[in-house]
């Protein structure tokens, strides 16, 4: 009884509830057919293949798949000493098998990035293959090449069994499983990726910093300039974006390379002689100097979206208070303009973290970036897995900033225009 | 301690922009230490352009701005020690009441304690204790308004400037901040120069009041003198209302002048013209003209009642009268005018003394 009379009817005796939904429902469903092509686009052509890349960095089925009975009748196998005849025979089935199906190719390029070695024994092995008879494989086996009777090897095929691996993202870290299934780093001498990641940090950071000292000025420039002089100088901070970045870079590598104009300009003022040029490109330098200016823009509009808000009279205010021009800038400008820094500095930073074009064109040994180098995997060594395992955790490396950023300054506060 | 009666004073200042126009035409005003004066003008007549010169964001283009007997005009806005109270208030919108406050104490090294103290006093000047830990986003209008009058008093300035401060409230806290802003001032006798474009305003706060317009100032004198007795037609038609006849000095001896109107004539009160002939511009003011005039009055003439509205204490009358079709006038509704009908035929007296003749402009 009671519930009843808390029930609210309209008119008509539909509960309120009811039929406001129903009224409802109409301009829902309107809503959602009006989002639901851009909704499906980026389901179908951003969604899913970032998901299905990402997946195919932890993705380690392949092996598995070539190899289904050698990896069954190694279950029991210790990895003390060699395996049993029963492995080897399995092997030998799943291995003609795949000869049939010409994949063995495939097998040889997968063992190898677990242990080097594989390729040239899994050739002579199909090669041998073909003249082997039934029965007694461990022996036939073990005669083609002595790794082959090496147990390490048969160990860096076990430790492809499993169906999913993070041994790619080890791997970005420099790291691996070794023998004894322990995590452990390369040699020093071949650990490339921690310097590239440390490098990809202090650049960004570094071109973060410049950025924002740059920035500033201009941006607080154009909020103070009367407009006929403030559009000018906007058109001037906006016009690299119009020109491509291709071209943009390639005029720095004119003008800062050796035998390039600033070069050229400092010789002829005598601050360097001729012989003795600074390099400016095709190193960190070049990385910075053009990184730099190309995310310059991604500084000014933030901040000066932000300082076009702030009150002349603040400052005013501040110094007919007593402040000092500086005190008045430092206690009441500054302050007020930290959304737009927050906003310009995590732009920057996290444009920067990924940057590729530039650094590929202008970096040099020493200016490249870690998404050259997921590049060079993308493209040249076509080991996906890993490339997309490194970018996840660039990914994840810019997740963690947005969620320090937002501890520290509260993502609220950003203002991005 | 005697009072400085020039403690702020303009000497023959001008200020131009843009080198071509000057907003300010040599201005020459000095401001008795503890005044309240108020520079009331339209807009673009150069009244801010004076307070910022005042308060160290313009630099006069030519004159000295002096400030207890020192040029002031190389002195950087920051050392002025000239307290200052915004449009729209300028409060620290990232500081507490409390901080906004305690920014020009502590950029003066004053200790926290007195500071507070110092605080607690300015806070209860304006009535808002319990506030100091707001932000000024929480405050309403008026509270914010009497933060930023508390800001700029907190310090002990000798002067303070407020730059149209209440402007931006509704009409009702307008008034109440009319006064409390006068009684603060009066308790406290610091000088105050205060801008504004709203003549009632001026009229309520001010112990003088300098009329701008067109860079100058038109006249600068006490409120009721500046109501009673403008010295140009300027003033005359900016301050409260004002019936107005143009016409020709016919004659002008000991005190007086005759004004031909058309074909009608006028006793006035010659101000500004001299001699037989000039043109000029007779103000009346709507209260000074009385209805069938028991007294004998050097002006009576009749006319016709055009249009008659009710406006609770008072009904305004408007009147033909000697053809001026606008001729306002005042009947308070206590009295007995029950012929005041529209259509009506009345007649209207005023003394010659209360018709300034005034410059034509």
């Amino acid at each position: 009884m009671s519930s009843e009379t808390k029930q609210i009817l309209t008119t008509d005796g539909i509960p309120l509830e009811v039929s406001l939904k129903k009224a409802e429902r109409k301009n829902k469903i309107k809503a959602f057919l009006l989002v639901a092509p851009l909704l499906f686009f980026l389901i179908i052509t951003y969604v899913f293949p970032i998901g299905d890349m990402l997946f195919r960095s932890v993705d380690d089925k392949m092996v598995t798949q070539m190899l289904p009975k050698t990896f069954k009748a190694m279950e029991s196998w210790d990895g003390q000493e060699l395996p049993e005849e029963e492995v080897f025979a399995a092997f030998h089935e799943d291995f003609i098998k795949l000869v049939e199906d010409k994949r063995e190719g495939k097998l040889s390029t997968q063992l190898n990035y677990t242990k080097n070695g594989f390729k040239s024994i899994i050739k002579k092995l199909r090669r041998a293959s073909k003249k082997f008879e039934e029965g007694n494989y461990k022996e036939q086996i073990m005669s083609v090449h002595k790794r082959w009777a090496d147990v390490e090897y048969w160990r860096a095929i076990q430790r492809r069994a499993p169906e999913f691996t993070g041994q790619k993202y080890l791997k970005g870290m420099d790291m691996y499983v070794n023998e004894e299934g322990k995590i452990v780093s390369v040699e020093e001498d071949r650990r490339i990726h921690r310097v590239l990641w440390l490098r990809t940090l202090e650049i960004a950071f570094f071109v973060t910093v410049f950025c924002f000292l740059m920035a500033y000025p201009i941006a607080h420039l154009l909020a103070t300039l009367p407009m006929k002089y403030s559009n000018l100088l906007m058109i001037c901070v906006l016009l690299p974006f119009w020109t491509s970045l291709l071209v943009r870079t390639a005029s720095w590598m004119i003008l800062l390379q050796q035998q390039g104009i600033v070069n050229d300009f400092f010789v002829g003022i005598g601050l360097v002689t001729d012989d003795n040029r600074p390099e400016m490109m095709y190193n960190k330098t070049g990385s910075y100097v053009a990184m730099t200016q190309i995310l310059l823009p991604f500084m000014v509009l933030p901040l000066y979206s932000v300082m076009k808000t702030i009150s002349p009279s603040l400052m005013r205010a501040g110094k007919s208070l007593g402040g000092t021009p500086f005190v008045a800038f430092w206690k009441v400008y500054f302050p007020l303009t930290i959304p737009g820094i927050g906003a310009g500095c995590l732009l920057v930073f996290i444009l920067a973290i990924g940057y590729y074009i530039t650094p590929a064109l202008v970096g040099g040994a020493s200016g490249t970036l870690i998404s050259n180098q997921i590049a060079f995997h993308m493209k040249s060594t076509l080991d996906w897995s890993f490339a997309s395992a490194m970018g996840l955790m660039l990914l994840s490396g810019v997740l963690v900033i947005y969620w320090l950023y937002n501890k520290i300054v509260g993502i609220d506060n950003i203002k991005l225009g | 301690m005697s009072k400085q009666k020039d403690f702020v004073k303009f000497e023959n200042v001008d200020k131009s922009y843009d080198g071509k126009v000057l907003v300010v035409k040599d201005l020459q005003l000095d401001i008795e230490e503890g005044e309240f004066v108020t520079m009331l003008g339209p807009s673009g007549s150069g009244k801010t352009t004076c307070l910022m010169m005042l308060a160290g964001f313009e630099t006069p283009t030519n004159g000295e701005i002096y400030l207890g007997g020192k040029a002031i005009s190389s002195i950087p806005p920051h050392k002025r020690g000239i307290g200052m109270v915004f449009q729209n208030y300028a409060l620290f919108p990232h500081m507490t009441v409390y901080e906004n406050l305690a920014f020009p104490l502590r950029v003066r090294k004053i200790p926290k304690d007195e500071a507070d103290k110092k605080i607690d006093k300015a806070l209860s000047m304006v009535s808002l204790q319990g506030f100091a830990s707001r932000m000024p986003g929480q405050l309403s209008g008026g509270q914010q308004q009497r933060v930023a009058v508390a800001r700029s008093l907190v310090f002990d300035p000798q002067l303070v400037l407020m730059d149209e401060p209440l402007g931006a409230l509704d009409k009702n806290l307008r008034e109440s901040m009319q006064y409390e802003i006068k009684h603060i001032h009066e308790s406290i006798g610091v000088t105050v120069v205060y801008v504004t474009h709203d003549q009632s305003e001026a009229l309520t706060m001010s112990n003088r009041i300098a009329v701008f317009n067109d860079g100058k100032v038109q006249q600068l004198s006490s409120p009721d003198e500046l109501y009673e007795k403008p010295v140009n037609s300027f003033v005359a038609e900016f301050i409260g209302e004002n019936n107005t006849f143009t016409g020709e000095v016919s004659e002008i001896s000991g005190g007086k002048c005759k004004v031909k109107l058309g074909n009608s004539e006028i006793m006035a009160n010659p101000i500004s013209v001299k001699s037989k002939g000039e043109s000029t511009k007779v103000s009346l003011r709507p209260e000074r003209a009385l209805i069938n005039p028991k007294e004998k009055m050097d002006n009576i003439h009749s006319g016709k009642i055009e249009e008659v509205i009710y406006h609770g204490d008072h009904t305004r009358v408007r009147i033909n009268l000697l053809g001026n079709p606008e001729f306002i006038l005042k009947v308070p509704n206590s009295s007995a005018n029950l012929d005041i009908k529209l259509g009506n035929e009345i007649k209207i007296g005023w003394n010659s003394e209360d018709a300034r003749a005034l410059d034509p402009k």
